[in-house]
């Protein structure tokens, strides 16, 4: 008796340990968020003595400012358009790409998507010196359209290998139905495979949208012109223009951090595979 | 009809193929070619000047050197500090205890953070004038220890170490986590019935069948930790002086500073060729690590 009650002790109080240092790190990842979003709702006055968690009003106001002073608004919208267009073309080309390594035979197959995948493991420090010099030369410099094309070449080569693996792995036999009853290559790929790949299409949009919503340096070198900015980079040139106005940029960060944070919340499922996937390509 | 079915072939690895060809293998040969020229970026006259650049970077750029060594600093804060921690919680997560879940959705939040909004959020609790560090300090009765950490050369590097730990650990955690879920609860078993207690377990089960995803993330913390420069940028600038300059932040300086695209190349392949270099040593590492 006295012997399990011993183990019955000894494993509590081994959870209790557990948990007191799983929940202290937990309370240092949450922690520095939430006082990004206190110091957003305190105004210029207070944020410098006032270091409650708790403000003792919620100056709501400051993230209108930011919204219409700071503006934003307009980087909020460049972000998101710069997201939703890469990740479309990404889903189009890597998935159209990936289906025709996966399933069809043509000379020099082998060596294009071996191509794909080496680009996924030779760093290339500071590839955005040449990238610039050639957007130049294309007169795509400083272009929404520019930028875009770059972003697509970035998620490529991970997106086709987490389609062309589960191509690989899918049965056939639907498509090949679907061939007899007359449909061309490119309405099998529409309408049978990529509803069949939805699973990690999830995986694939998440992945590449997170990657491009967080993107900074290509856009610091790409663009000029303010209105074009992304979030990232509107973030740095607010902080160094105005360097007292902790509200206000605590307010921006806030915008720019929430929609990641929601995103990740709701689709966690998909961003771990994603990592895990990428990490044994790697 | 034969010839049609493969030009169809083609067709779909079309756009891929060309959106690749422009914006990546392009400037992976201009890197190589730009990299043995003296030139701006903009005017048409380039100046070639052979191994010139290279020669410049090895004798003369003590700034590239010691950028190299912070980096390094950096990383090998990653390696351990991080990457322990990140092994301790999963395996702490990897047991049956409650709120799993929720551990994992907690620690994996700083990694899908942009840089930027962390670096700007660490700025702030690190300030030197108004920061939260300093005001806790304060009430807790250390005042001597007040510091304007990121403008201190003596901790301006390490406060950035820590910073980048902070926003990598949750990755390295998931990783091992997928690992040691992967480890069948059979093993333990067996090891139980035959006598073996909590630690002989962990260090002749877990340890070795480990070892080759340890290997992985230190591979990947490595090539990460070493090319991480947008959390600077966004913490420190690369400052006070040059005491948390990385290698990339070099190449960006010579670029857009001092508008020397070749040299710019040149640091670009000097440092690719390391990175390179360290991942091929720890490829190896890991064959023999495996065999024993």
């Amino acid at each position: 008796m006295k012997n399990a009650l011993y183990y019955r002790t000894k494993k509590v109080t081994l959870n209790l340990i557990i948990h007191l240092f799983l929940l202290t790190v937990a309370v240092t990842c949450i922690f520095p968020l939430l006082w990004m979003v206190s110091s957003s709702l305190k105004t210029q006055e207070t944020i410098f003595k006032d270091t409650s968690l708790l403000p003792k009003e919620f100056h709501f106001e400051n993230y209108y400012l930011a919204w219409q002073e700071g503006g934003f608004d307009r980087y909020f919208l460049n972000s998101l358009m710069y997201t939703t267009l890469v990740v479309i073309g990404i889903v189009v080309v890597s998935s159209l790409a990936a289906y025709a390594f996966s399933r069809f035979k043509f000379p020099g197959r082998n060596i294009l998507f071996f191509m794909f995948m080496a680009a996924m493991m030779i760093p290339i420090p500071g590839s955005f010196v040449p990238l610039y010099v050639l957007l130049n030369k294309l007169h795509l410099r400083n272009t929404a359209l520019g930028y875009i094309l770059c972003m697509i070449n970035v998620g490529l080569s991970t997106s086709i290998f987490l389609l062309k693996t589960f191509f690989d792995k899918m049965p056939k036999e639907l498509e090949d139905a679907a061939r007899i009853d007359g449909c061309n290559k490119l309405g099998i790929w529409w309408n049978v495979a990529l509803p069949l790949a939805k699973p990690v299409l999830a995986v694939v949009v998440v992945f590449n949208a997170l990657n491009v919503w967080n993107e900074y340096i290509l856009a610091l070198v790409i663009f000029d012109s303010k209105p074009l900015m992304p979030l990232q980079v509107a973030l740095m040139t607010f902080q160094g223009e105005f360097v007292t106005r902790y509200p206000l940029l605590m307010a921006g960060l806030t915008i720019t951090a929430l929609p990641i944070i929601i995103i990740y919340i709701l689709m966690q499922k998909y961003i771990v595979k994603g990592v895990t996937a990428g990490a044994v390509v790697g | 009809m034969r010839f049609k079915s493969t030009l169809e072939n083609y067709l779909f690895v079309l756009p891929a193929v060309t959106i690749f060809s422009i914006f990546y293998v392009i400037p992976f040969f201009w890197v190589f070619r730009y990299g043995l020229y003296e030139w701006d970026g903009i005017m048409p006259t380039m100046t070639f000047i052979g191994m010139g650049n290279f020669k410049e970077i090895f004798f003369q750029d003590r700034i590239w050197w010691y950028s190299l060594w912070n980096a390094t600093y950096i990383t090998i804060i990653a390696l351990t500090l991080q990457n322990a921690l990140a092994f301790l919680l999963a395996w702490a997560c990897d047991r049956d205890i409650r709120m799993k879940n929720f551990y994992r959705l907690i620690f994996f939040i700083p990694p899908v953070l942009s840089e930027v909004v962390v670096g700007l959020v660490w700025q702030w609790i690190l300030d030197g004038h108004y920061g939260l560090l300093n005001g806790w300090l304060i009430k807790l009765g250390f005042p001597n220890l007040v510091n304007n950490w990121l403008s201190d050369p003596r901790t301006a590097l390490s406060c950035v170490a820590i910073v980048h730990c902070w926003k990598g650990f949750g990755w390295g955690f998931l990783i091992f986590l997928a690992g040691l879920q992967t480890i069948p609860r059979e093993l333990y078993e067996a090891a139980r019935v035959d006598g073996a207690n909590a630690w002989h377990s962990f260090r002749n089960i877990t340890i070795p069948l480990m070892i080759p995803v340890a290997v992985l993330v230190g591979i990947l913390t490595v090539l990460g930790t070493m090319q991480a420069f947008v959390l600077i940028i966004a913490m420190t600038g690369g400052g006070p002086a040059y005491h948390t300059q990385v290698p990339v932040l070099r190449i960006l300086a010579s670029m857009r500073g001092s508008s020397r695209f070749g040299y710019a190349c040149a640091q670009g392949i000097s440092f690719g060729l390391i990175l390179v270099v360290i991942s091929f040593i720890q490829y190896r590492f890991s064959k023999k690590a495996r065999q024993v």
